[in-house]
């Protein structure tokens, strides 16, 4: 018997029009926390979803424990003793927490033992967990918890985790970390999907590196630079974003106790929030997904009014201002969710230029819209931002991610705002286009914009901000400068969820 | 087996070619009902599509044909605004009746006074705000208590019903008419009257308010700031209010226009083709409106052909009800059939067909 637990040969697996994975070969030893590094759209995600029988290859073998292993299933691929962590959780809300781990068992035992089971699982890996409790009340880090349990019940020889530090604070992810690595020594394999350098740096033994569907390298990714591994992973060196000192102007946006009720039953309501941001200055808002983030944009925006005297610009009271009278004044945004929101998905690039920017850059006269200018607009924001694309008359959703999100970003920047608002700006987005955006960032602050980040990409918020605070649960406490801030303070301020231990 | 596939981006190609492809499927389908019925199929089509058009008699049905286009036209346009935005007013068959009743009230109480400078244009206006009160019920009830405007507008047809039916054995009917149910003839009050402007043509004023409103529409949704908040709002409304649309100011216009344009076309019918009110005015052009708004893909250019074809099915289908002893009902399942059959492959302008062995996951 060999050392190896999995090893893939020549895995192919093709799309109508691309190729998701071409001849990947790399084995995953036993007791090994493998990472699968790569951009979006390198092919990651297919590459576990054949390993976990969601997606059968069209061409290549794989063995597990030396037999020859063809998962048809999911069901199949946990019977192997393959068990996977999912990005989204499939959780039921209204259920209890061992309700929605029998639903995930195969043959669950009897209610009490399997409360019993969760119990001893969750001590022994250091993840407390109440069997009884609702799910719909759970954090996102107690929801993981949830999802890593239901795999460890089934005693699993290999666990796929697909990005699983992107919702949990820092305090989460050590916990998360120790978790591995004792599950490690006990000789299960782990495969460790992300595109987060220094994680796959402090936890993982080998990485394999994957481009375009191709694999580029398996290293040791500690003996590598997180930014010889973030080139590997991009094919080209890209210049990291530079900051200069910047002297502070005038308080140009003005947020004092602003409080949004919840637009809906799933929405969280912003709580007495209040900051001063000056010409120059990059105001970094962290916080775990779901406490506020979209509720404190919209209400930035216009599309949630606040009341009277709670937003100010340049001394004006702009709360009952809908978002065209908002962007007159320089205020602009850029949502997060780039399909739906902050760009229709299927209008052309000049249509969607013409969404935000027909007021600022005079692209409508009298109510009269003016196209060509509209196209110009589109044009120039795809040459400046280097959005690739074939030209402005194609659809918003025919671009990838990474080149909408440079579109949206570029949109608002070219609009010389006095005060930007970006929402996740570079979520799901590839690590050059995201130096470009962040860049962009810079460059607006250098030029004497006021530019607020709200992100759950910590580091994104480190590199950039200048001043630092976090959402918890509608709420920022209190704004500290970036500088000298650890990350345990960070993690700390954004409510502590699942520290807790 | 095959598979459907989303396209990249929404084929120009078959956004054209679909509605082209419903007609003939539907031809077809219709061809295979006449033939169980036991009738020719080729001549029935011919006789419901040809005959009119180019066929011995199409002096007759000629205008025939463009005096049953230029309500459906109007309607139709009106529609498109909401439908394009995704505000559904399914009830243009009541505030086309409604506006009927609006204008023909304005009419009967001048009559007998001569005037036609004033009172014309009068019953335009009456015309129009009767559609628009009517389009505003269901307007206002989903802007302030979320409604669901499908559900109200299209109750609100059968109160429409329930109404022009009283009017016409009540208040309107005809003082002269020997008790018979029915307003006055408003062809005959020369001040009223929305007769044929070149005899033997078909062309009265209703039909040159359609061909104005297609050309204005047309600018409208190329050109003006209003007709893209409507499209943006259809596409994405999230989207839309990021753009500063406001959503329920959306809701009241685009039922102002399309109850606007529904009660004038009443006004144009009831003045001319249908010369009276009477419980038989509802000819269910508010329904037929739908259909000629979606084969005409929401597009003021499309919505004029498919209303002409539309209205070609109306007189073709009298013409083969006389000529081939074909149930009147057929025609009604014909119009249905285009709309099922339009819907169903309007799958292509977003997907592809895919022939494949056995889909694999994604």
């Amino acid at each position: 018997m060999s050392d190896q637990l999995l090893s893939l040969t020549g895995l192919t697996k093709a799309y109508p029009g691309v190729v998701a994975n071409d001849d990947v070969t790399f084995a995953i030893g036993k007791g090994e926390v493998h990472a699968l590094l790569g951009e979006n759209g390198a092919g990651k995600s297919t590459l576990v979803k054949m390993i976990y029988g969601l997606v059968k290859p069209d061409s290549g073998s794989m063995t597990l424990n030396d037999q020859p292993y063809h998962p048809q299933e999911p069901r199949q691929a946990r019977a192997s003793g393959v068990a996977m962590v999912f990005q989204h959780f499939s959780l039921f809300d209204a259920m209890s927490v061992a309700e929605n781990i029998a639903l995930g068992m195969e043959r669950p035992p009897a209610p009490r033992d399997l409360a019993h089971q969760i119990r001893e699982v969750s001590q022994t890996y250091g993840l407390p967990l109440d069997p009884h409790k609702t799910v719909g009340g759970l954090s996102a880090g107690e929801r993981q918890r949830v999802e890593i349990i239901r795999c460890l019940l089934q005693n699993p020889k290999l666990l796929i985790m697909d990005e699983p530090t992107s919702v949990l604070t820092p305090q989460e992810v050590e916990i998360l970390f120790k978790t591995l690595r004792q599950l490690k020594s006990e000789g299960t394999s782990i495969l460790y999907i992300s595109h987060k350098l220094d994680e796959i740096r402090a936890l993982c033994d080998t990485a394999t590196i994957l481009r375009l569907g191709k694999k580029v390298d398996t290293c040791t990714p500690a003996e590598k630079s997180a930014r010889e591994l973030a080139e590997m992973m991009v094919g080209t060196s890209f210049a990291s974003p530079q900051r200069q000192d910047r002297d502070l102007g005038q308080v140009l946006l003005s947020v004092s106790g602003l409080s949004v009720a919840a637009t809906d039953a799933f929405g969280t309501a912003l709580r007495d929030i209040s900051f001063d941001i000056r010409a120059g200055e990059i105001l970094g808002i962290g916080g775990v997904a779901g406490n506020g983030q979209d509720e404190l944009l919209t209400a930035l925006s216009g599309e949630t009014r606040a009341p009277t005297g709670m937003i100010k610009i340049k001394g004006q009271d702009i709360g009952q201002w809908g978002p065209n009278a908002r962007r007159e004044v320089g205020l602009l945004c850029a949502p997060e969710e780039r399909l739906g929101h902050a760009a229709a998905p299927n209008l052309s690039l000049t249509e969607n230029a013409m969404m935000t920017g027909a007021a600022r850059r005079g692209l409508v006269s009298g109510g009269l819209l003016n196209w060509s200018k509209a196209r110009d607009f589109a044009q120039e924001i795809i040459a400046s931002f280097d959005v690739r694309t074939p030209g402005s008359q194609n659809a918003a959703r025919s671009l990838s991610g990474g080149n909408l999100q440079k579109f949206v970003i570029g949109r608002e920047v070219l609009q010389n705002p006095d005060v930007l608002v970006v929402n996740q700006p570079t979520w799901g987005v590839d690590a050059a286009a995201a130096a470009a955006i962040r860049q962009a960032l810079l460059d607006l602050a250098n030029q004497g914009a006021a530019v607020i980040v709200i992100s759950q990409d910590l580091d994104e918020l480190i590199e950039i901000s200048d001043r630092f605070g976090a959402l918890n649960e509608g709420r920022i406490e209190k704004f500290v400068p970036m500088a000298g801030l650890s990350i345990d303070e960070i993690g700390l301020m954004m409510g502590g969820a699942g520290t807790d231990v | 087996m095959i598979r459907l596939e989303k396209r990249k981006q929404t084929s120009r190609f078959w956004t054209y070619v679909t509605p082209i492809l419903a007609v003939v499927l539907t031809m077809i389908f219709g061809g295979v009902l006449f033939a169980i019925l036991g009738k020719d199929p080729v001549l029935a089509i011919k006789t419901i599509f040809w005959d009119p058009v180019f066929g011995e008699f199409a002096f007759y049905y000629r205008p025939e044909v463009l005096k049953k286009a230029a309500p459906l036209i109007l309607i139709a346009i009106g529609l498109s605004y909401g439908f394009k935005a995704g505000i559904w007013n399914i009830g243009a068959e009541g505030q086309y009746i409604i506006g009927a009743i609006c204008a023909a009230g304005v009419a009967l109480a001048f009559y007998p006074m001569e005037g036609r400078w004033f009172i014309f244009p009068l019953m335009i206006v009456a015309g129009v705000l009767g559609g628009m009160i009517w389009a505003m019920v269901p307007a206002l009830l989903r802007v302030y208590f979320k409604t669901n405007e499908i559900l109200v507008s299209l109750m609100l047809v059968y109160v429409a019903d329930v109404l022009i039916k009283a009017f016409s054995i009540g208040l309107m009917r005809n003082p002269d008419g020997h008790g018979f149910p029915g307003s006055r003839n408003l062809n005959d009050y020369s001040s009223a009257a929305n007769l044929e402007l070149i005899a033997g043509t078909g062309l009265h004023w209703g039909v040159i308010a359609a061909m104005g409103v297609v050309v204005a529409s047309y600018a409208i949704l190329a050109r003006h700031q209003f007709g893209f908040h409507v499209r943006l709002t259809g596409e994405s409304p999230r989207a839309a209010g990021f753009a500063g649309v406001n959503a329920n100011r959306l809701i009241m216009v685009c039922f102002l226009i399309s109850g606007g344009l529904a009660g004038v076309a009443g006004m144009f019918e009831v003045s001319g083709p249908a010369a009276q009110i009477l419980g038989s005015f509802p000819s269910a052009y508010g329904f037929t409106a739908i259909i000629v708004a979606f084969l005409g893909r929401l597009n003021p250019i499309g919505i004029l052909l498919a209303g002409l074809l539309l209205a070609l099915t109306y007189v073709g289908g009298g013409a083969a009800e006389t000529a081939m002893n074909i149930p009147s009902a057929t025609i009604q399942i014909f119009q249905g059939m285009l709309l099922f059959v339009l819907l169903s492959v309007d799958v292509l302008t977003n997907y592809r067909l895919r022939w494949a062995a056995k889909a694999g996951g994604v």
